[in-house]
């Protein structure tokens, strides 16, 4: 009996150990990427998704995955592999994304997820910066005669997502207003939405966006309201791998390339006509000027594909977030000389 | 003792011992290789290793929990609420599992044609059905068959049944621990009863009552205690409250959750329907002459089911039926599905991603599930050994 234990627990040990044991990471601080190198080798990006998140990344019947966190992925693809289509995508829950970034079954982690201190210093992971700004809303029944969050009392529930951040970010949104309640916490989005329309909870808490989104889903979308408060930041970004500053480098400027290009007015359909610009930052964005590429080992035309296959920005914002009627008004989302907040170094 | 014999033992000994001794050393090295693969892929990614995050504060809340806890408690607290939550469905899981098993595998066998035949089909229906759809059957379909807040189910004004979980009087007691003590001293009492009962039995062959004596010890001395002892019991009874135009809330009272409700009774369900088929296989397997042979010394029927053939089937339920306990506790697993907050969605899931501590965490919460088990089925092992028949 003993014994028997005993090698049970040797088992159970040397196969979690074997989940640990992925493939080698990038040698920290060398110049050549590894995994630059293997993904060239195999042909495509490996990018982390999520399981379904209408604006997002969301898979259509034949298996098409679309969206703004997609079209990351897309630009990436383009730039290192010359074709936006060339990613493999793999759907992850909340609980799954980390670790399969930092075991390597993934290179990009493009996946609604926000940018927090402990993320990015503790666990072997590095964000590379912010595709959409978001903030954590609330949703109510119109009947219910909520207006504002000032409106809730002790003893409200409140269903969410369990390991995200909104779990946190409710906690002390309830605390500081003195307020009791019951947190119910899911692992899927389409469970929380199941369980709130049947009345399980009063409010459905998440990022406004997933709000807009999954709003579409309740049986009666017109009798639910999103409350106007934003309780916290949400900055929703890509991440990678800590160790492989190379690849970071790449993921970081393919997503510089759509908000920049934006501001410069260069679009899927004028990319490749604005090679003889008179604007040297338009020239450097469409590879007709300087020598950008070569510090990540990429050619000159990297920037060029990305625009022309994937489209900037606002082009992706149209097409994925506004025109699909999530949140038609891109708010914090705008350049920062339109209003907005989304402003990224030169690409210089 | 023959010298020469002793020698030759040794030896045959010695060749038992090697394989498994290299068995032994090769998977230590298996072990170490990979605890060594681990650290250094691991350090490549600049991820540490440690078990310091369990002190920290978790700040996240959780729906149910049997002890105190909120968000400023530790992640090792979060750990031993989601640990007691696996517990409690798991203990109320197998608990209606053999009330039900025993039923249905008994009905199985009834002479009445109707009763047999609706228990073979529950028996096909409910296993056969994967768990987790089960699961989410009963919790979704009860979900949209119960009642908003303000139009619950109504039980004698004392208890309400509603979409946001089932509201019971709260028990709220003065001197509650003498009761305690009183119903401990029943216990007692009747464990000596029973053993004055044997001796009596096997001495002088008087039949003593023991069960109504029983019976009527522990409804009488802890009923003393509320004559004199000062013990008195009152309820809170929960009480409907408005929160806003359409929301309300029951508070006060006990509130038992619906994901906690759905869950044993798709846990029970399922697995009440292999507890049936054991108890089944346990009846049959004792051969008829074993109850013509009681009957032909005049035992009664009652006698002959009770000392006749239960002590031979239990020597053949119970083993199984520890398997099934065992798989009961693990599929409790599942609760993650519909947000009862057990080990592993607390722990294995929020705390996971919190802190992102993968490898710590799992493996915590393999060793949790290995150890609940083990315990499961060292107490089934010595119930086994109780109950199996001593060859004399």
């Amino acid at each position: 009996m003993i014994k028997s234990i005993k090698t049970w627990i040797l088992v159970g040990f040397a196969s979690l150990l074997l989940v640990a044991c992925g493939q080698g990471g990038g040698g920290a601080g060398s110049k050549k990427s590894k995994t630059l190198d293997n993904t060239k080798k195999a042909g495509f990006v490996k990018c982390g998704v999520s399981q379904g998140l209408p604006g997002f990344s969301n898979a259509d019947e034949a298996g098409n995955w679309t969206g703004i966190d997609v079209d990351v992925c897309r630009a990436v693809a383009a730039a290192v592999l010359g074709d936006a289509d060339k990613v493999k995508y793999t759907p992850l829950s909340a609980k799954e994304r980390f670790t399969a970034l930092t075991s390597g079954e993934i290179d990009v982690l493009a996946r609604n997820t926000t940018w927090t201190l402990s993320r990015d210093a503790d666990i072997g992971l590095t964000f590379v910066g912010v595709n959409f700004y978001d903030g954590q809303g609330f949703m109510v029944r119109k009947a219910s005669g909520i207006n504002s969050v000032n409106d809730f009392k002790n003893g409200i529930s409140a269903c969410t997502n369990t390991g995200t951040t909104t779990e946190l970010n409710m906690r002390d949104f309830f605390n500081s207003k003195n307020i009791s309640y019951e947190p119910i916490a899911f692992e899927k989005a389409d469970e929380v939405v199941q369980a709130y329309d049947a009345g399980r909870c009063d409010t459905y808490t998440t990022d406004k966006s997933g709000l807009a989104a999954q709003r579409t889903k309740l049986s009666n979308p017109d009798e639910h309201k999103v409350l106007p408060e934003t309780i916290s930041k949400e900055p929703l970004g890509p991440v990678v791998r800590q160790g492989d500053s190379v690849w970071e480098d790449i993921v970081r400027w393919s997503l510089n390339t759509m908000i920049e290009a934006e501001e410069y007015g260069v679009n899927s359909s004028n990319a490749s006509s604005l090679k003889d610009s008179d604007n040297p930052a338009i020239k450097r964005l469409v590879g007709a000027e300087g020598e950008l590429g070569a510090a990540f080992g990429l050619d000159n035309d990297w920037s060029l594909r990305i625009i022309e296959q994937v489209g900037n920005y606002g082009e992706s914002y149209k097409k994925h977030i506004a025109d699909t009627g999530i949140l038609p008004n891109r708010g914090p989302n705008e350049l920062w000389t339109k209003g907005g907040i989304l402003y990224v170094p030169p690409a210089r | 003792m023959n010298f020469k014999n002793l020698k030759l033992n040794l030896s045959n000994k010695n060749k038992d011992l090697i394989p498994q001794i290299l068995t032994v050393v090769f998977l230590i090295i298996i072990v170490i290789y990979f605890t060594i693969n681990a650290q250094s892929n691991m350090g490549n990614r600049g991820i540490s290793f440690g078990f310091g995050f369990l002190s920290q504060e978790s700040s996240f809340d959780i729906t149910f929990s049997l002890i105190d806890y909120d968000g400023s408690h530790s992640y090792a607290r979060a750990f031993l609420v989601g640990l007691l939550n696996t517990i409690l469905v798991s203990a109320i899981g197998i608990f209606f599992a053999t009330i039900l098993g025993v039923t249905i595998g008994i009905a199985r066998l009834s002479q009445n044609y109707l009763v047999a035949k609706s228990a073979e089909w529950y028996v096909e229906i409910f296993r056969n059905i994967p768990l987790i759809l089960q699961i989410f059957f009963w919790y979704f379909a009860a979900l949209r068959a119960l009642p908003l807040t303000v139009d619950s189910i109504n039980f004698y004004d004392i208890s309400f049944l509603n979409v946001k979980g089932w509201y019971v009087p709260k028990f709220v007691w003065t001197n509650f621990s003498l009761f305690i003590y009183s119903i401990i001293f029943t216990f007692i009492l009747i464990y000596f009863l029973a053993k004055y009962a044997q001796k009596q039995r096997d001495k002088f062959g008087k039949q003593i009552p023991t069960f109504y004596i029983s019976i009527l010890l522990i409804i009488g001395l802890p009923f003393l205690t509320f004559l004199i002892g000062g013990v008195s019991l009152s309820f809170e009874i929960p009480e409907l409250t408005q929160l806003s135009k359409t929301v309300y809330v029951y508070r006060g009272g006990v509130s038992i959750i619906p994901e906690l409700i759905s869950l044993a009774l798709a846990l029970s369900m399922y697995t009440a329907t292999f507890i049936a088929e054991n108890v089944r296989a346990g009846i049959l397997g004792v051969s008829k002459g074993q109850k013509e042979a009681a009957a032909s010394i005049g035992l009664t029927k009652g006698q002959i089911l009770k000392l006749v053939v239960m002590p031979q089937a239990l020597r053949i339920i119970i083993p199984p039926t520890t398997n099934q306990y065992l798989n009961l506790t693990k599929n409790s697993s599942l609760a993650a599905a519909i947000a009862y907050p057990d080990i592993v969605l607390v722990f294995a899931g929020t705390a996971l991603m919190q802190t992102g501590r993968a490898i710590e965490i799992i493996s915590i919460t393999m060793l949790t599930y290995l150890s609940l088990s083990l315990s499961i089925s060292v107490f089934m092992n010595w119930y086994n050994k109780k109950m199996a028949i001593k060859e004399k």
